[in-house]
């Protein structure tokens, strides 16, 4: 069944799109990551232009995120404070992102600079995810074979790293920190200024971040992420309907339909395995992904030009 | 015995026409076109996937056919707009876009119909008069200060439109009957955009033009998709903010439905 898209003005299947959403809820149920990293490029690759989809990709990842938010604040995992201060970046990030984003489309290398961002970023968090999550899997053998008796050791928590001495402190009671405001702020606006360029929410960024950055309690980092990602892409499906009308509703709908239904598959068999086995499949999936559009920058392209219209009659 | 002479006559008449031309040029046309269209509306529904139009017409004329045959072909093309064509290069063994020219106007579709071959039937000169192939449908002024070889950029734009089914020649795909009533089916894509699209129609002889006609075709987004659209064009914030509303309310209905799903 073929649907045409009001904005992004082309005719899809509407069972891709439903699949599509439906085959990334299903990873984002698993790994609890909003999914845009994987639906930007997918929906590029099938077709919709790069503004569109990053767009729209942002509004897909309102609707999963605020899904995951709501099992989060039933189980009290949320610091609303420290969400709140990572938003604050967020709001200075986004506005540093579109502003970007509009300079890229000036100079024609929108394509490249989404691409090279997501080659750079996901290359880096995909290596160290993967390496943090080989390491722990091999702890947990260890511990096996020395016996039920030993007790597991923690990861270090750079709990007296060099966040602890910037000025402004400010006492983070769900987290468990007393820290400066300034790394989460900045935090903040790196995730800002990527989610409105690239569509994603960045929680595959923030998560790290608060973990190995700001030591936080484990427990409530992917409420909070998911907390302070709900207010960044609002913020950037907003940006981008009023600055270039980019958001495609219906193409949206679908996603979403697809979406929250594989969303919920996925989180039942994220209940069934185990965290490190999260981890590593997620780095190896990030990675994926990082590998094919990095290849799509190396290979020459057999159509070395391309055709954008500019602006409507 | 007639068929025979008729040749014989028309070229006759050829050698004379040199002698007639200004006075027959003064005169209003001896062949005119009466020309219709299966519709003057195309409506791009939510389920649009392409469709069809059929461009019909009758030759209407004073005397009997004069030789040769004529032939016959139809046009229809979209809104012109400017487009940015660009050229990835190697840099550092990355293929990045490393130059783009911006060609004033191209249309967003562009199909011929014809009788016969194109390059038989029409002469350089009337192609140029009436830009009726495809490279002279794109107004291409400026390309040359832009970049080296703006040759090449302009068969790219082609190849690459033609490609998504957006260009598109189709000789013989015009049929005439009994030298008066013709007919052609132009297919439109699915990736078609909205605007108004004009079609015309030329009859011509010998390669010259004696006489055309020109219809509108109005493309049109209607029901949602219109609705949608124009949401999204004249109130931005009004739009964001019901695309925010539709992902809270389905993420947070998804939340609730698994929690019942999971009692």
């Amino acid at each position: 069944m073929q649907i045409y898209l009001p904005i992004a003005e082309v005719s899809v299947n509407a069972f891709l799109l439903l699949g599509i959403g439906g085959g990334v809820g299903l990873l984002s149920g698993i790994f609890g990551v909003g999914g845009g990293f994987l639906i930007t490029p997918l929906l590029m690759f099938i077709g919709i232009p790069p503004g569109v989809a990053v767009a729209t990709g942002a509004n897909q990842v309102v609707a999963a995120s605020v899904s995951g938010l709501m099992v989060h604040i039933r189980r009290r995992t949320v610091d609303f404070k420290m969400g709140t201060v990572l938003l604050v970046g967020g709001f200075f990030g986004s506005n540093i992102g579109i502003l970007v984003f509009e300079l890229m489309k000036r100079a024609g290398q929108t394509e490249l600079f989404v691409q090279f961002s997501y080659v750079f970023l996901m290359g880096t968090i995909g290596l160290m995810m993967f390496q943090e999550s080989f390491r722990a899997i091999r702890r947990a053998r260890g511990a096996a074979r020395a016996g039920p008796g030993a007790a597991p050791r923690r990861p270090q928590m750079h709990r007296h790293n060099w966040v602890q001495r910037w000025p402004l402190k400010m006492k983070f009671r769900t987290s468990g920190l007393y820290i400066s405001v300034i790394p989460p702020f900045l935090i903040g606006v790196c995730v800002g200024v990527l989610s409105a360029a690239m569509g994603i929410g960045g929680g595959f960024i923030v998560v790290p971040a608060m973990i190995y950055i700001l030591g936080m309690n484990t427990r409530v980092v992917v409420g909070t992420s998911l907390f302070q990602v709900i207010f960044v892409t609002a913020y950037a499906v907003m940006a981008h309907a009023i600055a270039s009308q980019s958001v495609d509703m219906a193409l949206a709908v679908l996603l979403i339909v697809g979406g929250v239904v594989g969303a919920q598959i996925g989180t039942m068999i994220g209940m069934r395995l185990k965290a490190e086995q999260l981890r590593i499949l997620l780095a190896l999936l990030v990675l994926a992904v990082a590998v094919k559009i990095g290849l799509d920058l190396v290979i020459r392209p057999a159509e070395l030009y391309s055709v954008r219209s500019i602006g409507h009659p | 015995m007639m068929r025979r002479l008729l040749p014989l006559l028309a070229l006759c008449l050829a050698m004379l026409t040199p002698l007639a031309a200004p006075a027959a040029d003064a005169a209003a046309p001896s062949e005119q076109i009466v020309a219709g269209l299966s519709q003057e509306q195309i409506s791009i529904t939510a389920s649009f996937s392409g469709s069809s139009i059929l461009i019909f017409g009758a030759v209407k004329r004073d005397a009997p056919p004069a030789q040769p045959p004529l032939q016959v072909i139809v046009t229809l093309q979209g809104p012109r707009t400017p487009v940015q064509v660009s050229r990835k290069g190697d840099v550092f063994g990355l293929w990045i876009n490393t130059a783009s020219a911006k060609v004033t106007e191209a249309p967003a579709y562009y199909a011929i119909a014809t009788s016969a071959p194109l390059a038989q039937i029409l002469s350089h000169t009337d192609d140029l008069r009436y830009r009726i192939s495809i490279p002279l449908a794109i107004r291409e002024t400026g390309v040359a200060s832009q970049v080296s070889e703006p040759r090449a950029f302009l068969d790219a734009l082609i190849r690459i439109r033609e490609r998504d089914g957006l260009y598109k020649l189709d000789e013989g795909a015009v049929t005439i009957d009994q030298s008066t009533l013709f007919r052609a089916r132009l297919n439109l894509p699915a990736n078609l955009t909205e605007g108004l699209y004009t079609a015309r129609m030329f009859l011509t002889r010998d390669g010259k033009v004696v006489a055309s006609q020109k219809t509108d075709v109005r493309v049109r987004k209607t029901g949602v998709e219109r609705w949608l659209y124009q949401l999204a064009q004249n109130q931005p914030a009004l739009y964001g903010l019901l695309s925010l509303v539709i992902a809270i309310v389905a993420g947070w209905l998804a939340s609730a439905a698994f929690r019942a799903f999971r009692r």
